[in-house]
């Protein structure tokens, strides 16, 4: 299983599945980061801990930790 | 006609607006352009985070324009978010305007697809139309409102542009009757909407909002819809009708989780709505100046030596260029005192005047540049975007310390003064992490701090070395805040770590305009505490410095000092009676009472009565040691034979006692009411008091004993 988390700088992914539930998911939604939506990872913040994603022409900024329950493909 | 003008003749002709929209899209900024009020406008999500209303007329109509803070869904994430909802749905008011970002429509009208549920008008804004078109986005907006079923407008707030348009289409909708919104779902949606819809038609249900958005909501599982009908003799009936859509629904999206599948429903509704109005030419992929501008400032390597180097410099120019006024403020309040003074007869009204009032203001009034330079700096970070990038970057780090990466816009302001930075620890979404927040900011040394630095390092080290003593009181004070943040962490704000996700907005070019009124703003605040709150504070500490009177020992000095052959003895014995004369003095009394609490850390009766005027603000500590070692009132840190005095009268382990527990205990009575306001509740003010206090007598503690064993 490949999450968001382990995706390197310029890659393209789709998103399968987002595993959690509640507040987070309706926040990742509401953000767009939804099953079927495309993201492209622009930057990590120093040791990974933070990565920046760009969402259409958003650009959102998530805590590893969140990153991981974002389950991704490649495209 | 419309209702509102048949119940109630007084308000015919007022219409009351809310205005919703995602953060960062420009809500407050058009208000300010409609109206001309001045709310405050940032680059980031977060800078309204309560609903604000603006009056104006226009044509023969009153309006109320509610200005909410922005909101990417109808969820309750955030305070704000919250706000939005429970006014959006239990408040009275006449229209909606959606305000929209044009750049980025589709992500936008995922809350406008939500707004069409409401049974309210809306008119869409498209605002920021003129960056779109110059990013070659051309937006169809007579198309749209035919989609959609709702008059779209374009604006933009920064240039004005189309706001009268606006106004307009407000009141065309206003007088119209409502018309129904168009919200087309996927087939098996609209199989289980018609069938609710069907269902409530059948028992001729009841309702101001239409079957078809009720029976919406209650696929969604709208919490308000539910408690609506819960009560409704149909409900019983109706309930399992619901299980079973809601079942067809989660089946068709492969999803357990309904709101999803709905978000997934509006989703594709926008996308095919921005397919058909939204032209974009020039569609090769391009980086955007925003990404350039990221990879060199966001950089995982050179991204925080960048901002390091920035924050340097802002200091740097705080305390550089706010010296050069500083000079001639302090020569303009020695003047005044001596001015007024001079028409005053009465010895004990002059006193209270000059030395009371216009030295305790003066002192304030002195850092008045250095905080129009920080505030200046501030106000950038916030309007060009490039405080949410350090967030980002520090999230991490933060973390690590139990601190959330946007706790770093207060506490990077409690270098300036920390009554800005209690309010600014608003942007923090959740509670805990706020409260944490403010209880760290006091650990970051504000600027009335500086002149106690100064007067010791200059007593204590030769002058090559007292500009890097200040450097490390100031980075040493923002570890220990780091280290307390932890340790409250893991003790009083136990707790789930708050996610974070964050939108990077676009950077912008701040406005001259802009930055000048939240600048004016916040420097007018600042000189309002100095006329009212410290003139009051410093008369106070005054008068327990003035009185009792003791005219006896007045008396036999003066006999002495009339004696005295030389002039140098008579300064001396007129010092000695000021001392004597504080010593019997209501703050004399107050400090030798506290003096054995003190004495563990070296202190004697008068650093005592120095660190409890401090409370007062921190700025009186110096004045009050000049007055205590008996050199007169107008004594600043420049002077030299205050900076002797001290030297020759405090032991070196003492002063380093001293400098911790100012670096650490309350900053000032002002920042404390700011403190307890922000924080809600008056007890967080006394966990506040007893955890400061504590942790600055325990570090004074050990400061002193390690200096004692080593020096």
């Amino acid at each position: 299983m490949k999450t968001l988390k382990d995706c390197e700088k310029a890659c393209r992914v789709k998103v399968l599945k987002l595993n959690t539930s509640g507040d987070l998911k309706q926040r990742l939604i509401s953000f767009g980061i939804m099953k079927e939506s495309v993201l492209e990872v622009l930057e990590h913040a120093p040791a990974k801990s933070t990565i920046e994603v760009k969402i259409g022409k958003m650009r959102i900024a998530l805590r590893a930790q969140e990153a991981e329950l974002i389950e991704v493909e490649k495209v | 006609m419309s209702e509102i003008e048949k119940q109630c003749p007084i308000t015919a002709n007022h219409i009351k607006v809310a205005l919703v929209g995602q953060p960062n899209v420009g809500k407050s900024m058009l208000i300010n352009s409609v109206s001309n009020a001045h709310l405050h406008v940032g680059n980031f999500s977060g800078v309204t985070v309560d609903k604000t209303e603006v009056l104006f007329d226009y044509k023969d109509y009153h309006f109320t324009v509610v200005d909410l803070p922005g909101t990417y869904a109808f969820t309750d994430y955030t305070i704000e978010e919250r706000v939005t909802h429970d006014y959006l749905c239990a408040e009275d008011y006449d229209i909606i305007i959606n305000v929209v970002d044009a750049t980025n429509l589709e992500k936008n009208l995922q809350l406008t697809s939500e707004l069409l549920t409401m049974s309210k008008k809306v008119i869409i804004a498209l605002n920021m139309i003129d960056e779109a078109e110059k990013e070659n986005i051309h937006i169809d907006a007579e198309y749209m409102s035919e989609l959609l079923g709702v008059p779209c407008v374009k604006v933009s707030a920064a240039t004005k542009m189309g706001i009268e348009d606006l106004i307009d289409a407000v009141i065309q909708k206003h007088e119209s009757d409502k018309n129904r919104p168009k919200l087309v779902f996927s087939e098996p949606v609209e199989e289980e909407i018609a069938q609710i819809v069907w269902y409530l038609d059948k028992h001729k249900f009841q309702s101001e909002n239409s079957y078809r958005n009720i029976a919406i909501n209650l696929l969604k599982n709208n919490k308000k819809t539910y408690e609506k009908l819960h009560d409704e003799p149909i409900w019983t009936e109706l309930q399992p009708i619901l299980i079973e859509a809601s079942r067809h629904i989660e089946l068709h999206h492969d999803s357990d989780d309904v709101k999803e599948a709905f978000a997934e429903e509006y989703a594709s509704f926008n996308r095919g709505i921005v397919a058909e109005v939204l032209k974009q030419e020039n569609t090769k992929e391009q980086k955007t100046l925003t990404e350039k501008i990221d990879n060199i400032l966001i950089h995982p390597l050179f991204g925080i030596p960048i901002f390091l180097f920035f924050m340097w410099g802002l200091f740097q120019l705080t305390f550089e260029i706010g010296a050069i006024p500083m000079e001639y403020i302090d020569a303009f309040f020695i003047w005044l005192g001596d001015t007024i003074g001079a028409t005053i007869g009465n010895a004990d009204v002059r006193s209270l005047v000059v030395d009371g009032i216009i030295a305790g203001v003066g002192a304030v009034v002195l850092f008045v540049p250095n905080i129009i330079i920080l505030f200046i700096g501030i106000a950038l970070l916030e309007s060009t975007g490039y405080m949410s990038r350090v967030a980002f970057l520090l999230d991490g780090f933060f973390h690590k310390f139990g601190l959330h990466g946007q706790s770093f816009i207060p506490l990077v302001t409690g270098f300036g003064c920390s009554i800005p930075a209690y309010m600014s620890a608003r942007i923090l979404k959740n509670d805990r992490d706020r409260l944490l927040t403010l209880f760290i900011i006091g650990f970051m040394s504000c600027g009335a701090r500086l002149p106690v630095y100064v007067l010791f390092a200059g007593a204590f080290f030769p002058q090559e070395m007292a500009g890097s003593v200040l450097f490390i009181i100031y980075v040493s004070g923002a570890m220990l805040g780091l280290v307390a943040a932890k340790v409250l962490k893991l003790t009083a704000f136990k707790g789930v770590d708050e996610p974070f996700v964050m939108e990077m907005p676009k950077y912008r070019l701040p406005s001259v305009k802009l930055i000048w009124h939240t600048v004016l703003t916040k420097t007018m605040m600042y000189l309002k505490k100095a006329g009212t709150f410290i003139a009051g504070a410093a008369m106070l500490v005054w008068f327990l410095s003035n009185y009792p009177h003791n005219p006896t020992l007045q008396e036999e000095y003066w006999t002495k000092i009339e004696k005295a052959s030389s002039e140098s003895e008579k300064i001396h014995l007129q010092n000695r009676l000021d001392e004597a004369l504080l010593e019997q003095s209501y703050l004399g009394t107050i400090g030798k009472f506290s003096e054995p609490l003190f004495a563990p850390l070296g202190f004697d009766w008068k650093m005592s009565v120095a660190l409890q005027t401090g409370l007062a603000a921190k700025e009186v500590v110096v004045s009050t040691l000049g007055v205590l070692y008996a050199l007169g009132s107008d004594v600043d840190s420049e002077s030299d034979s205050l900076t002797t005095a001290i030297s020759e009268n405090i032991p070196f382990a003492s002063a380093v006692a001293f400098i911790v527990v100012i670096m650490i205990y309350l900053p000032c009575l002002a920042a404390s009411i700011v403190f307890t306001r922000e924080a809600g509740h008056i007890k967080y003010f006394f966990y506040l008091l007893f955890f400061t206090s504590l942790v600055a007598y325990i570090m004074a503690f050990i400061a002193y004993n390690i200096t004692l064993m080593v020096a």
